[in-house]
This record gives C-alpha cells, structure tokens and sequence, in this order.
C-alpha cells in the first residue's frame, strides 16, 4: 500500500519492509568547561521512524544540518545510535554485537557524497574496488581480480584502468568508483549519501541512470539522500521529508510532489526554482523567514513552529507526532489530521478556522 | 544610436563591454585555453546569467575582467573590457584597485570562506568605504549600518559588531552582498552566490536580490550551472563551454527554442519538479574537454549528438539566429541547424 508511487515507476518493491526504523535517535554530546562535563546534546536525530520496502527507493530530502545524513550513517551503524532499533533484514542492527555486525556488514553498504574525500589516493582501482573482498571472503586473488573487472563492467569503468590511481579520474568517473565498491559484496541495501551532489549537471544524469539499472538488474534497496527535490521525484518512490531531526512528512512520491501537506514541505517544495521562464514567473513563493534553530537547542512544541507560516498556539506547545493521514501518507502536523488532510482546498482558510479556535480557549 | 558599431535596441549605452577576451593558463601539460574570445555586454540594469559546468571558463571570464587571477599562471592575452570609456585590461594594478569593489562589486560562491574571520562585520564592510568613498569612520559606521538592513539583517546596528562566524551561511551571503555593493557599483559580478545555500535560503537570496535590482538598478551579472535559478532571475542567459560562449538569447526565447546541441541536452538533463516525469534521464555522454592547446574544432564535438566533418576542421563562430546583430538577440555558436540535415 505504501509503494503507491511504485507502481507507476515499474519496480519491483515487493511491499516487504526491508529495513525498519523505529524512533531512531542520535544525539551527540557536547562538552565544556575545564572539566570537559557534558552540558547538552546536538540532537541531530530525535526519535525518526520509517520503513524502507525491499526493491524501492526510499528518498531523504532536507536542508544541510536537518539530519538526514547522519540518520544514513546511523543506520548502518557507522555511529551507535543513542536509542531505538534499526532492523535490517530481520536483524536487529543497532543491538548486534560486533563481530555478528561485521558478518552483517557486507548485505548494507554505502555510497558516500564526496568520490574525492572517500577514496584512498594511495590505493589503485583495483585496490579500492577489491578491498571489501579482502576483508570479508577468503577467496584466491584470480577469484578477486575476477570479480573486480565484473564490477568495473557493470559500472561502466573501463577495465584497462584497474592499476589507475583516483586522481586520474574524473569526478563522475570517481563516483562509479565507489559504486562498484558499494556492489562488490552482494549488498540488499545501499545508502546513497548525496551521491551526486559533488558532481556537474550532465553528469548527474548518468550516475542517476546507473545507479537506476543497477536496482533493476540486482533487486537493491536505496536509501537516497540528498537535497536536490527535482533528482528525488526523478529516483525515489517514495519520499521523507526531514526537519531539524524529525521527519516532517513521508509520502509517496507523486502525492508528495502534486499536493504536500506538511507547511515545511510545502514551503521547501515551493522554494525550489524551476528551469522555465514563464512558470517562475507566475510561481507563488513561500518564502520562510529566518534560518533553521539549532539541533541542540530545539524549540518547544512542533520543531518548525520558529518558522512556519501557518503556526497556532498549540504548535509552541505541543509536539505533533508523525500520523498516518492519508493511505501511505504520514505528516506530523497539527494542521493536518486524519479527517481534514483531503477536504480542504485553500490551506489559508484551513489556517484561520484553527487560529480561530486557538484564540478561543 | 551606435556605439562602437553596436546598435542597442533599447537606446542605452552598455555599462560593461567585453570583446574577444582571452584568457591562458600556463601549465606544465602545456597551455589551458580556459577562456576563448568570449564577447558579451551588459546594458543598465539588466541581468545576464552566465550558465555552464565547472571548467567551463565562466568563473574565469569574470575574474579576468577585474583581474582576479594570479599571474603566473594566468595571462590575459587578448581583447577588451569596458567599463565607463575605460579598458580595464590597459590599467595599472593601482588603478584596477580603485575599480574593483567602488565600480564592480564581486560575490562568491562561498560565504564561509570569504570573509576574514578575525574582522568584524562592520569592519569589513567600512573598509571598501573609506578606501575608495574617502569616508571618515563615523559616516562609513552609519553607511554600513544601513548596508546590513538594506540586504536584511535585522538589528543592523547591533550586528556592525559581530564576527563572521556568529552569522549563518544566508547570513554571510547577505554580508557578502552589502559589501558588495557598499560604493554603489555600476556592475554587480554574483559568482554562484546561491550554490552553498539550502534551497529556503537561496529563495530568500533571490528575492533580495529581486528586491534590490528595484530599488538601485544595477547591473549584474549572475554566474550559476542551477538552470533553475537562471529562468527565474534573468533577463538574457549566456551559455558557455569550453571556454566559449555557445549560445546567447532573452531568457525565455533560450529555454523554449534551444539553438545549440549543448543547451538542448542540458535542458534535457535536468529532471522537472512539476512536469512530466520520465522514466528515465537523458545523458550527455563523455567528460567535457581539457582544453590544452589553442582550440581548432568545436569544443563539443565530441559529446555532440549531430556532429559533422565540420565541427572537426573548423571552431565555430557565434551566428544571429533571429537577425539581430550577433550578441544583441539569439546567436548560437554552432555549424548544425535543427532545420537542415547533415551528413
């Protein structure tokens, strides 16, 4: 039910959760004073729930600081999360002891946003490519080679480059690097960290496409993380929206993108500029005043109320917990509840009817 | 009216004329044409987005016209830049001084790394001030606090005092903008301002700029690769590869009758927010050129779809597609016509 968008894309999601997320929180601790005591915590992830369906393509959007990519690291335990489970493939993997998680770690694997930065300079191709496989088979090293130039294939690197150090690649080039990395042990499930926002726009386009056929050919999973609104309609099937920590709303993709409900959403969707004249100059703008609060210092109630155009008493006050409004919708809201999500046409109305009620009490 | 045999539509005079500039990087590999005779001019408040990929020569168009670039490896080779009667390649570095920030005023791309951390706000904002409008410290004090509200930033005053590092990034970008235009420049150079910026802050970006355009009539040029952001903000876009300028039109007349292969496909390659969404994404294949030596063939020949013998033998030269004389309406830099088939 939850792969509403799916369908229309022609992918296999087999409404299985691959991996479940409940109420992950990740909080780093800050320390001060001359004896280094803890005086608070960034709250980076504050209690994040969601389900990623095997075979689809789950998008993360948000703003720099919201959390989205630590909610990637901390589900393949890259850091150990302050609470809630991370199941993946039935399994458990914020609870796993760790030489159980090393076993687990070749079915979950990451691709990270800067190819430059993630890549070992000293280290040829071939190197890079096959280091999963030294640390996680015990195969012969003509096993290993051979898997190596299959993977070069199936990413589209030629393979008289394998002694090649990363420097003599191109940043594109680079990025199918580390996705022939991310493929080496047989992932279900890759974590896509902004895996194309180091790269030029023509080249976007082809990683994207690759990245694409490789889910098609090989049955992966993608958590895709990433900012850029137009590349994630064009990817994902279904789409979370994150908020300093929190996600604002989770729908399927085409309702996300045809009718948002969450005012953070609606504003960040309206935000994005579109490549043509005449309808950038007809669009209405939500323009947001003022910048996101600090994760560790989070305002009181709802996590958007400092900024929301639409706020009421009630958001300064109380928490909205994320809700399933719609079929395959969850908003966390307190404007949008199970029985008005659809009905109202003009959300201004909607806003002065429940200001209206606030001033009342 | 003409002006060194332009005929400008509008009747007004261009307040920056660049012509056949040309710009070398002297490297070990050899020479890096990162710039090609790139023509292009800029009438009173208008706004002309320069769109293209990293390596593409925009950044370093604009850097050579205030003289920017280090020399070595830089060398400005050829052409010449106008601005007020003067050519701005024949002036001392003395004198380029004087230009740069009281005649053009320059934002980057990263607001972080722009400003001086151990200064100020206030400080850095005053300094362009008093050097170039000889104000005494109480007036430039006063200027700059008005600066700061005019890009908004609430409690102007207040903030004079503050340090980069106490400012958010849109923030820092407002900073960068009001120093920007501290001396009232005739020329407003944005080099991807909004590139480091989330998408909410970049709209308020936009919108302030929008705003000020209103409010001082300068112009600017706009330098992004964000296709997005160009339909929005300009008023004629400018498209470079390879160091030259492929295509050049009114901002709408680019996006809805695209001329050169290289626009076509990035147009293309863009995925839309509200539009139709296709199944799959249209790809320039192929890296884009090194540019080592002087250029003898198109630059995008090699990823262009319709390349023929010609684009091999000869570079070719930007053409009117409309009948206005070339920079003036839509001129492409391309031997193929949508309209005529190659062999």
């Amino acid at each position: 039910m939850a792969d509403g968008g799916g369908a229309e894309g022609g992918r296999m999601t087999q409404g299985q959760p691959l991996v479940q997320v409940r109420n992950l929180k990740m909080h780093f601790p800050i320390y001060a004073g001359i004896l280094r005591r803890k005086v608070g915590a960034v709250k980076a992830v504050d209690g994040v729930s969601f389900d990623i369906l095997t075979g689809e393509t789950l998008g993360l959007v948000g703003e720099s600081g919201c959390g989205k990519s630590t909610v990637g690291r901390a589900l393949l335990r890259l850091y150990e999360p302050t609470a809630g489970s991370v199941v993946i493939d039935g399994e458990d993997i914020a609870a796993l002891p760790p030489d159980a998680l090393r076993k687990k770690r070749p079915t979950m694997q990451m691709v990270f946003q800067d190819p430059q930065a993630s890549l070992n300079p000293r280290m040829t191709v071939a190197a890079i490519i096959g280091e999963p496989l030294d640390e996680h088979t015990d195969w012969t090293e003509a096993r290993k080679s051979e898997r190596v130039y299959e993977l070069m294939d199936q990413v589209g690197l030629n393979r008289r480059f394998a002694n090649r150090y990363p420097h003599e690649f191109s940043g594109g080039q680079r990025q199918r690097i580390g996705i022939a990395r991310a493929l080496a042990l047989n992932p279900k499930f890759i974590v896509c960290d902004e895996p194309i926002a180091a790269l030029d726009v023509s080249i976007q386009a082809q990683v994207v496409n690759l990245l694409e056929d490789l889910q098609d050919r090989l049955g992966l999973t993608y958590l895709f993380i990433s900012h850029d609104l137009s590349m994630v309609r064009h990817i994902a099937d279904r789409v979370a929206v994150m908020y300093l920590g929190q996600i604002a709303e989770l729908s399927p993709r085409d309702a996300l993108y045809a009718r948002p409900l969450h005012p953070y959403a609606k504003a960040l969707l309206s935000a994005v500029p579109e490549a043509d004249p005449a309808l950038e100059a007809q669009r209405q703008r939500i323009i947001l005043r003022g910048d996101v609060p600090s994760p560790a210092n989070p305002p009181k109630g709802c996590n958007f109320c400092t900024r929301c155009p639409v706020v009421m008493p009630v958001c300064r006050d109380v928490e909205p917990v994320l809700t399933e409004v719609e079929p395959g919708r969850f908003v966390a809201c307190h404007l949008v509840s199970p029985n008005n999500a659809g009905g109202h046409a003009s959300p201004g109305a909607e806003v002065r009817e429940h200001n209206q009620q606030g001033e009342a009490k | 009216m003409t002006l060194g045999g332009l005929y400008m539509p509008d009747g007004a005079e261009p307040v920056l004329d660049v012509r056949g500039l040309k710009t070398v990087f002297k490297t070990r590999g050899g020479e890096v044409h990162a710039v090609n005779s790139v023509s292009f001019h800029l009438r009173p408040g208008e706004l002309l987005g320069v769109v293209g990929e990293s390596g593409s020569g925009k950044s370093v168009t604009m850097m050579s016209l205030i003289g920017l670039l280090p020399s070595p490896p830089a060398e400005v080779r050829a052409g010449e830049v106008l601005l007020g009667g003067r050519d701005l390649l024949k002036l001392s570095p003395r004198d380029l001084q004087a230009v740069r920030g009281a005649k053009v005023g320059f934002v980057f791309q990263d607001p972080m790394t722009s400003l001086n951390p151990v200064f100020t706000v206030g400080n850095q904002i005053m300094e362009p001030l008093i050097k170039h409008m000889g104000m005494t410290k109480p007036q430039a004090e006063q200027r700059a606090a008005e600066l700061l509200a005019l890009v908004g930033i609430p409690d102007a005053k207040k903030r004079l005092k503050s340090y980069p590092h106490q400012f958010s990034g849109g923030m820092r970008q407002r900073v960068m903008i009001a120093i920007a235009l501290a001396c009232d420049p005739d020329v407003l150079i944005a080099d991807e301002p909004t590139t480091a910026l989330d998408v909410t802050i970049q709209a308020q970006i936009i919108e302030l700029v929008k705003d000020l355009r209103q409010k001082l009539g300068m112009a600017i040029v706009w330098i992004t690769h964000d296709l997005g952001v160009i339909a929005g903000i300009a008023d004629r876009v400018m498209v470079m590869y390879g160091g030259q300028v492929v295509e050049q039109a009114p901002v709408r007349e680019l996006f809805t009758n695209p001329r050169h292969p290289y626009t076509r496909a990035l147009l293309k390659t863009v995925p839309s927010l509200t539009g139709e969404r296709a199944a799959r994404l249209e790809v320039i294949q192929g890296q884009p050129p090194l540019l080592l030596g002087a250029p003898v063939a198109c630059p995008f020949r090699a990823r262009c779809a319709h390349a023929f013998d010609r684009c091999e033998a000869e570079n070719p030269q930007r053409r009117a597609v409309d009948g206005l004389p070339v920079g003036q309406g839509h001129d492409v830099a391309c031997h193929w016509t949508p309209e005529a088939a190659h062999g």
